[in-house]
């Protein structure tokens, strides 16, 4: 089952088959000589596939094996450049090709408002030191001539965190960063990688003796489904369960609880910006100060479910498992209560299946009926909007007017309304993945498909309100 | 004490949430309230015994009276919930 098709890239694939081999060892022994062996073992050679030699790759290779083993443990960030993977792309952005035909119209140098384009032996060449890259040229040239070059990590990177170091390296500032990932899907060279912490996965599974010591849940995220190109998501969670795992639980069932928590919030307080996206809440700690007083104190979805089951399991460790990168941070913070003990991807779930051999689609159904629609729709962009106008109105708070906010930019364009008393709404659900989380960085797939597969198992829920799961919630008190 | 209400998936389509209903207004009628502490659980691994309920200690011992640290009772619903409570666990709660 480890075709190329399984993974939208190749950047990916390399990525999973360094981690399917660090895992390989870490049951089966030879774990110590990984960095030595596994680059050999992915990159034969002797004829280089990718770079200049067969030696870069491995070194890059190298790398990966680093940041699959947990990466640099001084950096705070879960997000981390592979120097030596990153091409140095170039850097003058906007570059005229030998497209120009030097017409008589000059339709770049109209529209340029530096002045920045002269005509030399009738082609267009741009002065860069008047150039302010904004684009207009590209657009103005009727042959398209004129293209915008710009480095892919810098254009993915909406919290403009990323900047070029002196050996025109990327770097990241993570006074900046959000640790969305974006830039780990986007970097072609793949340069730009999350950190692992599937080591300290296995060794939680390990020390468990099988559950016999303490148990250990998995708790998937509902854009799971989207993610199942070998069997059925019933099938997953019992090959989830073959990994050592005690139990699957649904994180929409913490999300039905958020929602909950959120229409109640809002009750209160008539302004929100929801905290399920703690890239989001990032985004506004770091750029809107003055906002934070609106984020919703409500904890995510994934922490909710994680206190719900340590409430009747006090000794139980809790996994995520899902397509997000600052999940990977979250977890962390002082205020999820330690409700979850480690992160898990899918990409690194595929990889971890694969290197136990466990074959899903040979696995039987274990059906998991907990959440409700809306927890489940969580996963799309607009999920929590829906949700909460619809329950709010149930609980009695009638004057909800969301909006959702689908990635970086439209939530950008939103806070600066709000914070100028611009804005017409009064719920504002924002995600930094376009999409939402089933388009996160760690997806194994981004299929616009997606939403269709979130949407139908949806709507497969029993449960069509979310007022069972608040039952349990409610025990906690 | 501590009870704990299956909400895995089995228990769950069987009607563990009915259940979880019922013995709140149990614990409410019996006046027992206090001394238990009432929790939803995931799957207690009975899946083909209809809803389960596990009691076990809060810092009295109550279920280890019967030299057990565990007391599952299974195949509870809504109808017959009080009567498995007061045969099986209201006697272990200490009345004084």
């Amino acid at each position: 089952m480890t075709n190329n098709r399984v993974f939208d890239t190749n950047v990916q694939l390399e990525k999973y088959k360094v981690l399917k081999e660090v895992i390989r060892r870490a049951y089966e022994g030879g774990l110590e000589d990984a960095y030595i062996d596994i680059p050999k073992i992915i990159a034969p050679g002797p004829k280089a596939e990718t770079r200049c030699c067969v030696y870069k790759e491995r070194a890059i290779i190298q790398e990966r094996v680093k940041l699959a083993m947990g990466g640099d443990k001084d950096n705070p960030n879960v997000i981390e450049v592979i120097d030596t993977a990153c091409d140095e792309c170039p850097i003058d952005s906007i570059y005229v090709t030998p497209a120009c035909r030097g017409c008589l119209m000059h339709s770049c140098a109209e529209v340029c408002p530096q002045n920045a384009i002269t005509i030399v032996n009738n082609k267009a060449v741009i002065n860069n030191e008047k150039c302010i890259e904004c684009g207009k040229c590209t657009k103005a040239c009727p042959y398209s001539a004129i293209l915008a070059l710009h480095r892919p990590c810098v254009q993915s990177c909406k919290a403009k965190a990323i900047t070029m170091n002196d050996y025109g390296k990327a770097s990241i500032d993570n006074e900046k960063c959000i640790e969305c990932g974006a830039c780990v899907y986007k970097c072609p060279f793949g340069a730009i990688s999350d950190k692992s912490l599937v080591l300290d996965i296995i060794d939680i599974l390990k020390k468990s003796d099988n559950n016999k010591n303490y148990r250990v849940y998995a708790v998937i995220a509902p854009s799971i489904v989207s993610q199942c190109r070998f069997g059925r998501v019933s099938q997953v969670v019992t090959a989830i369960m073959k990994l050592g795992f005690h139990q699957v639980v649904e994180v929409a069932l913490g999300a039905d609880i958020t929602l909950y928590h959120e229409a109640n919030e809002f009750k209160e307080r008539q302004l929100l910006t929801t905290s399920c996206c703690p890239s989001f809440v990032a985004y506004i700690e770091k750029n809107f100060p003055d906002l934070a007083k609106y984020i919703s104190h409500s904890v995510s979805p994934m922490v909710e479910v994680g206190l719900l089951i340590k409430r009747s399991d006090p000794t139980a460790k809790v996994v995520f498992i899902g397509p997000c990168s600052s999940k990977k941070k979250e977890y962390k913070l002082a205020k999820t209560k330690g409700a979850i003990d480690s992160v898990m991807s899918f990409e690194e779930l595929q990889a971890f299946l694969d290197a136990r051999n466990i074959d899903t689609t040979a696995m039987d159904d274990t059906e998991l009926n907990n959440a409700s629609f809306y927890g489940r729709i969580f996963a799309k962009s607009g999920g929590i909007a829906q949700g909460i106008a619809e329950m709010g109105a149930e609980m009695g708070v009638d004057n909800i007017n969301p909006v959702a906010m689908n990635g970086l930019d439209e939530c950008k364009m939103n806070l600066l309304k709000l914070r100028v008393g611009k804005s017409p709404y009064n719920f504002f659900e924002g995600m930094a993945c376009e999409g939402g989380c089933l388009n996160g960085p760690l997806c194994i797939t981004h299929s616009p498909k997606n939403i269709v597969d979130v949407e139908k198992y949806g709507n497969e829920a029993k449960e069509k309100d979310i007022f069972n799961s608040v039952k349990l919630y409610e025990l906690k008190t | 004490m501590n009870i704990k209400v299956c909400v895995g998936s089995s228990c769950h389509l069987k009607g563990s949430y009915d259940v979880i209903e019922v013995f709140k207004e149990i614990l409410k009628k019996y006046d027992v309230e206090d001394l238990v502490d009432l929790q939803a659980s995931f799957c207690l691994g009975f899946c083909s015994q209809g809803v389960t309920v596990k009691a076990d200690d809060l810092d009295e011992p109550t279920v280890k009276q019967i030299g057990k640290d565990e007391l599952f009772i299974h195949n509870v619903n809504k109808d017959n919930a009080e009567e498995l409570f007061a045969k099986e666990i209201y006697p272990l709660l200490n009345l004084k």
